[in-house]
């Protein structure tokens, strides 16, 4: 049996760490009497957060939105292609190359072409948020059904198991944890994608919200937005590791594996 | 009438490349226990591939209960040296997976589920498994784990049974546990088996026709019928005439190591 500060210390030890960090932040801040217009202190971007909460709010509303919106797109694109690719080996040897080659392209060298195509605003972020987060969907999703353990497949088989039969008994079920993983890492990626696009190229969102800010030194203001970012990644992120937990707890039997 | 028979069957997994096996024939009569020993790499796996009709021959012909084998065939039974239980299914919901992909199971499984279920549970009650049914696979040792396997694999009645070194995995003690167990369901109610395996003892414990291969390419080299009354207890295997019969086998296996 552990003591009991060390349990505590255990559960609460992002907590802990998240507030040491500001408090020496803090410190640093105001012992060195860092201007608030290269570097604010915790304190000076918790005042502005409070005071201009209706106008983060909004901006706030907007990036998740459109966040979602691209993910949930990822996610039945990456669904769709990893199932492909994962099941035909065919589509893997044409598709594979070229996505990764796309994966490589930073998506914000992409922005400006959007924009082209479908003007400022909502749309571009929706879709670079899309193009930053199917690829983890699409390659977990595949890596879960291509490893599927050949004799398994030769015990179906036997049976008389269609490849469809084998996808629904077998293949999806046991790709589902990578699913799930995926899930987590592609719903921070969508956020990196909106936000990138809204700097670049709209008049909403957190991150048109950031630039505007810095353009008028506004720094308290900038960190603020980065803070709700941060934030609205991690609730998301809690969330389908949640989801991830309530439906593939099978996977995450062993003690102390639960990541 | 055989029930399966090869008739000079050679295969080459890679068209002009090194024969996996070469010039097989035997034949198999219905509800024959027949075990395949071998070096390890002398096609005994090949075998089982060729009378599933997951590989196909590249010369000769592969029978099976007097129809030439052409593609996979259905209702096949087979166990392996790893279970291959899907971790996410209760051991019951495992065990009633071939009834949910062979005909005419399959199209009866909504109606009749209780009394499938019932007949899973008496399948899993004769094999030392009872209590066990709602237990994931991971919650059950290694020996559990290949009776259920083994469950798997007759749950739908299977003419013929292939296992490929089912105990290959397990301590000493487990596996001729198992082997009782195995004759035990072959002898209520008969079915063909074929059994690959290196253990020269299970071997002559269980079967009525051994065969005895030689490695690269595999050839069929001895058939050697064993003749000892049913049914085998573990006492039987300290007699003499087991323990001869054990000996000849091995002679054959230490010729073929040493050419």
């Amino acid at each position: 049996m552990k003591p009991r500060y060390q349990k505590f210390l255990i559960t609460h030890a992002s907590w802990i760490l998240l507030l040491s960090l500001l408090l020496i932040w803090e410190i640093i801040c105001s012992s060195l009497k860092v201007p608030e217009y290269l570097f604010p202190a915790p304190s000076a971007i918790w005042s502005a957060g409070v005071a201009r909460w209706e106008v983060i709010l909004q901006h706030a509303l907007q990036t998740f939105f459109t966040t979602l919106a691209g993910f949930a797109i990822a996610v039945a694109v990456g669904l769709l292609l990893g199932i492909a690719v994962g099941t035909y080996p065919v589509v893997y040897r044409a598709l594979y190359p070229l996505l990764v080659g796309f994966n490589s392209i930073p998506k914000v060298a992409f922005v400006p072409v959007l924009v082209v195509w479908f003007g400022i605003g909502t749309v571009p972020a929706i879709l670079t948020a899309f193009l930053i987060s199917f690829f983890p969907v699409l390659v977990n999703v595949a890596t879960g059904l291509a490893t599927l353990e050949p004799e398994l497949e030769d015990v179906l088989r036997s049976l008389g198991a269609s490849k469809m039969d084998i996808l629904r008994k077998v293949g999806l079920p046991r790709a589902l944890p990578y699913f799930f993983a995926s899930l987590k890492v592609a719903i921070t990626l969508a956020f990196v994608g909106s936000v990138i696009s809204e700097t670049v190229a709209s008049n909403l969102g957190i991150g048109y919200l950031m630039m505007a800010a810095s353009s008028s030194m506004d720094m308290a203001l900038v960190f603020a937005g980065l803070f709700v970012i941060g934030a609205m990644g991690v609730g998301m992120y809690e969330l389908f590791a949640f989801f991830e937990k309530r439906f593939t707890g099978w996977a995450h039997r062993s003690p102390g594996g639960a990541f | 009438m055989s029930f399966v028979s090869f008739d000079r069957v050679s295969l080459a997994y890679d068209e002009g490349g090194p024969l996996a096996i070469e010039d097989v024939s035997l034949t198999v009569d219905a509800n024959e226990f027949v075990a395949v020993v071998g070096p390890s790499g002398c096609g005994k796996s090949t075998l089982m591939k060729l009378v599933s009709g997951l590989s196909k021959p590249s010369q000769g012909v592969v029978y099976l209960s007097g129809e030439q084998v052409k593609g996979p065939q259905k209702s096949i039974g087979m166990a392996f040296q790893a279970s291959n239980l899907l971790p996410w299914r209760t051991t019951l919901q495992n065990i009633l997976l071939p009834l949910e992909i062979v005909q005419p199971y399959r199209s009866q499984m909504r109606r009749n589920r209780r009394e499938f279920e019932e007949q899973a549970r008496a399948l899993l009650a004769r094999v030392g498994l009872a209590g066990c049914e709602d237990k994931f696979p991971w919650e059950l040792s290694g020996g559990m784990q290949q009776r259920a396997s083994i469950c798997r694999a007759l749950i739908h009645k299977p003419r013929l049974l292939m296992l490929d070194e089912p105990f290959g995995a397990l301590d000493a003690f487990t596996r001729e546990e198992l082997w009782c167990m195995l004759q035990d369901l072959w002898q209520e109610s008969p079915f063909t088996v074929v059994l690959v395996t290196h253990d020269l003892r299970e071997a002559v414990f269980l079967a009525d026709t051994v065969y005895v291969m030689s490695k690269g390419p595999g050839r069929i080299l001895v058939r050697k019928p064993i003749d000892l009354p049913r049914p085998r207890t573990l006492e039987d295997t300290y007699t003499d005439s087991f323990a001869s019969q054990v000996h000849e086998l091995r002679e054959h296996i230490g010729r073929i190591r040493q050419t």
